[in-house]
C-alpha cells in the first residue's frame, strides 16, 4: 500500500462512567484502535450497537480528543505536524441523524455555505459553490436552497449534508450510519450517490454501518469491531466469504438471505454483548463464543495476518498456524 | 463563464421560504388569549409613555379638602389619596416607574445571565459546573429575602432597587440560558460546525444563539411580573420608589390606612398591578408555546 491517506495508531478513548479514586469507573469505548486508509478506498466498519464505531469515527474528524493514540493524515500527526484547521478540511463527516445535523434556523443553501466561509472564502463565493453542490446532490437550489430543514424529506437532508462536507472540498468523507435510518429506496439512492460522487471526485470513504448488505455493496475492505477493539479487518470480498473470527460468522450469519435454504434456524449470537465497563478478560468476545477454548478466557488473541491484507485477532488462526 | 452566469441567475432565484418567526407570529395570532394579553400589556406600555397627555391632572398637586375622595368623586373620576391627589393620573404616571422596575431589571438580568448561561453551556465541563455552583448559592436565596437584603444593605432609591432585583434575576435565567444551550450543544448540527473548523465564538454567534435566545427570552418576560411585584414590594417597605413618586406598590404601600375607610380607593394599586402582572404572564406564555411547536 502507498502513503495511507488517513491512519488510526492505538487510538484509546475512555470515557469516565462516574466514580472517584480506586472507584472510578470508565467505558472503554475504544481500545488501542489501528488501521489505514488507501487513498479512494472505501473501509466498511461494522459491528453492534456500542461496540465504539461512532467513537471512532469522532476520534478520526477529531471531534473526540483521543486518551492516546493518534491519527495520520498523509503520515502527518494531526496536531502537532499538520495544523488541525487544514485537517478539517480535508476530512469530513455526515452524521446518522439528518434532522439534528441541520440547524434549524439555517436555510440550506446558508448550512452548506458556511464551511467555506469558516475557510476564508467570500460569502457570495460560497453562496455560488453551495448552489451548485445542492444541485450536485440532486436539489435544484432555486427550490430548495431558501429552505429549512423541517420543510425537507430525510433523504433531501441527507443530500444536504453530503453536500456540506463535500463544500470543503475534502478528501476523506466518514459516514458514520448516513444511510441507515432512511428508507430503503432512499437509502439505495443516496448509496449511488456516494458511489458516484466517489469516482468523480476519487473520495475516500469510512463507511460505518449495522447494515452488512450495504458494507459489502459499498466497501472495498470491512472492519469488524467488537467492544471497542479490531475483531478483524480485511479486503471484503475474503472478509465476507471466508471470515477468520469467530464474531464476524456469527455476524454473518445474522445477515438477512433472501434465499430460503440459507435461512438461519437459531440465533447465532446469544445475548448482549458484555458490559465495556469491565470487559472480559483475555479475548473479549469468549463470553459469547461458540468455539471458545483454553487461552481465549485468559489470554489477549494476538493479530494474525490471515490472507493479503486481512488481519483477524482470534487464538484459532494460531492454531490453525500451527497445525499448517 | 457560462456556468457563473447561471448560477449569478439562480442567486436571484431563490424563494426563500417562510422563516421561524414568521412562523411563530402566524401560531401566536391563532391564540386569542394571548393577543388579548399583548394588547393590554401595549396599552400599558402606551399609558405609561403618553402620561403627561393622558393624566387629567398633576400626580403630585394635593388638596386637603379632597383626602380621600371616594371613586366616582366629581374632578376626581377614581377618587384622590391620602393626601388629596387625583388617584386616576397617579396610576397613570405610576405605570411609568412600575413597568420601569418591572422591565428593566428582567432585560438587564437577561443580558447578562444569558451571556452566563450560555457561556457555561457551551463550554461545559469544570467551567460550566463551577458557574452553576456559584450561581445555585445566589439561587439558594428566596428571591424576596435577597432583594430585600441588597436593596437594605445598598439604602433606599430606584437605582438601588434596580441593582438589586438584577441580581435576584441573573441566576435563574443564567440557570435557563445553560440548560438550553447544554441541550443544544449536543446535537449534531454544533458537532458538525465544530468539525469545520469554526472558532467557538462564531459558532455560538451563527449556530447557538439563534436556538437559545427564543426560549431564554421567553423566560425572561415570565419574571417581568415578578419583578413588577418584588419592586412594588420594596417600595411598600420603603426600600424602592420613594414618596412622593407616583408607583403602584409605594401607593399600596401609603394608602393602607385607609383601607377600613376607603377599601376601593386602597385597592386600585393592586389592581393594576394584578392587571400588569397577569398581562405579561399570559403574553410569554402565548409566546411559548408559539416557539414550543415541533416542527
Amino acid at each position: 500500500m502507498s502513503t495511507p491517506i488517513l491512519s488510526a495508531h492505538n487510538l484509546v478513548k475512555h470515557f469516565n462512567a462516574g466514580g472517584f479514586g480506586a472507584a472510578r469507573k470508565v467505558v472503554r469505548a475504544v481500545d488501542d484502535v489501528s488501521f489505514e486508509l488507501a487513498p479512494g478506498e472505501t473501509l466498511g466498519v461494522v459491528g453492534e450497537s456500542g461496540c465504539g464505531k461512532s467513537t471512532t469515527a469522532r476520534l478520526l474528524v477529531q471531534l473526540l480528543r483521543p486518551d492516546s493514540g493518534s491519527v495520520r493524515y498523509e503520515g502527518k500527526v494531526v496536531g502537532p505536524e499538520l495544523p488541525l484547521k487544514a485537517f478539517r478540511s480535508k476530512v469530513q463527516m455526515v452524521f446518522q441523524d439528518s434532522f439534528a445535523s441541520l440547524n434549524p434556523r439555517m436555510t440550506m443553501i446558508d448550512a452548506v455555505a458556511f464551511g467555506p466561509t469558516v475557510h476564508g472564502m467570500s460569502q457570495s463565493d460560497a453562496t455560488r459553490k453551495a448552489q451548485d453542490l445542492l444541485d450536485r446532490v440532486g436539489l435544484d437550489p432555486s427550490r430548495f436552497g431558501g429552505r429549512y430543514a423541517h420543510e425537507l424529506s430525510g433523504g433531501q437532508r441527507q443530500r444536504v449534508n453530503i453536500a456540506r462536507a463535500l463544500a470543503f472540498d475534502p478528501q476523506v468523507i466518514v459516514l458514520d450510519e448516513a444511510v441507515s435510518a432512511l428508507d430503503k429506496s432512499v437509502e439505495a439512492q443516496v448509496l449511488n450517490l456516494l458511489m458516484d460522487l466517489r469516482r468523480e471526485r476519487g473520495l475516500t470513504y469510512v463507511f460505518i454501518s449495522h447494515d452488512l448488505n450495504v458494507v459489502r455493496h459499498i466497501s472495498d475492505r470491512v472492519m469488524v469491531m467488537y467492544l471497542g477493539e479490531v475483531a478483524e479487518i480485511g479486503p471484503a470480498e475474503s472478509l465476507y466469504s471466508a471470515p477468520r473470527h469467530p464474531y464476524t460468522e456469527a455476524l454473518l450469519a445474522a445477515m438477512p438471505s433472501l434465499d430460503p435454504d440459507r435461512r438461519t434456524m437459531e440465533a447465532p449470537l446469544a445475548g448482549d454483548p458484555p458490559n465495556p465497563i469491565d470487559p472480559p478478560p483475555g479475548c473479549r468476545f469468549h463470553t459469547r463464543c461458540s468455539r471458545a477454548f483454553g487461552p481465549c478466557s485468559s489470554q489477549v488473541p494476538p493479530s494474525h495476518t490471515v490472507g493479503k491484507s486481512h488481519v483477524a485477532a482470534c487464538h484459532l488462526n494460531s492454531v490453525k498456524e500451527q497445525v499448517a | 463563464m457560462a456556468v457563473t452566469a447561471e448560477t449569478v441567475a439562480h442567486l436571484a432565484k431563490i424563494e426563500k421560504s417562510q422563516g421561524y418567526w414568521r412562523s411563530v407570529w402566524t401560531r401566536f395570532l391563532r391564540d386569542k388569549v394571548a393577543v388579548c394579553a399583548g394588547l393590554v400589556a401595549a396599552g400599558l406600555v402606551l399609558m405609561a409613555i403618553f402620561a403627561p397627555w393622558i393624566a387629567p391632572a398633576d400626580p403630585l398637586e394635593g388638596s386637603m379638602i379632597k383626602r380621600l375622595s371616594p371613586i366616582g368623586t366629581e374632578g376626581y373620576p377614581l377618587g384622590a389619596d391620602e393626601l388629596g391627589r387625583d388617584m386616576l393620573s397617579r396610576l397613570i404616571y405610576g405605570a411609568r416607574l412600575s413597568l420601569f422596575m418591572g422591565v428593566v431589571p428582567v432585560l438587564i438580568a437577561f443580558a447578562i445571565g444569558a451571556a452566563i448561561g450560555i457561556a457555561a453551556g457551551y463550554l461545559g465541563g469544570w467551567v460550566n459546573t463551577i458557574t452553576m455552583r456559584v450561581l445555585d448559592v445566589l439561587y439558594a436565596f428566596p428571591s424576596v429575602l435577597l432583594a430585600i437584603a441588597i436593596s437594605g444593605a445598598l439604602g433606599a432609591g430606584i437605582l438601588n432597587g434596580l441593582l438589586s432585583l438584577t441580581v435576584v434575576f441573573i441566576p435563574p435565567i443564567a440557570r435557563v440560558a445553560e440548560s438550553v444551550t447544554t441541550s443544544v450543544r449536543k446535537l449534531e448540527y454544533i458537532e458538525a460546525a465544530q468539525a469545520s473548523g469554526a472558532s467557538s465564538l462564531r459558532i455560538v454567534r451563527d449556530h447557538v444563539l439563534g436556538n437559545v435566545l427564543g426560549p431564554i427570552f421567553v423566560y425572561a418576560t415570565s419574571l417581568i411580573s415578578v419583578s413588577m411585584i418584588l419592586a412594588a414590594g420594596l417600595s411598600f417597605l420603603g426600600l424602592g420608589v420613594s414618596p412622593p413618586n407616583a408607583e403602584w406598590g409605594l401607593m399600596l404601600n401609603t394608602l393602607r390606612n385607609a383601607i377600613y375607610v376607603q377599601p376601593w380607593l386602597a385597592a386600585l394599586p393592586g389592581v393594576m398591578i394584578f392587571l400588569t402582572s397577569i398581562s405579561f404572564n399570559m403574553l410569554s406564555d402565548g409566546l411559548r408555546s408559539a416557539m414550543d411547536v415541533k416542527q
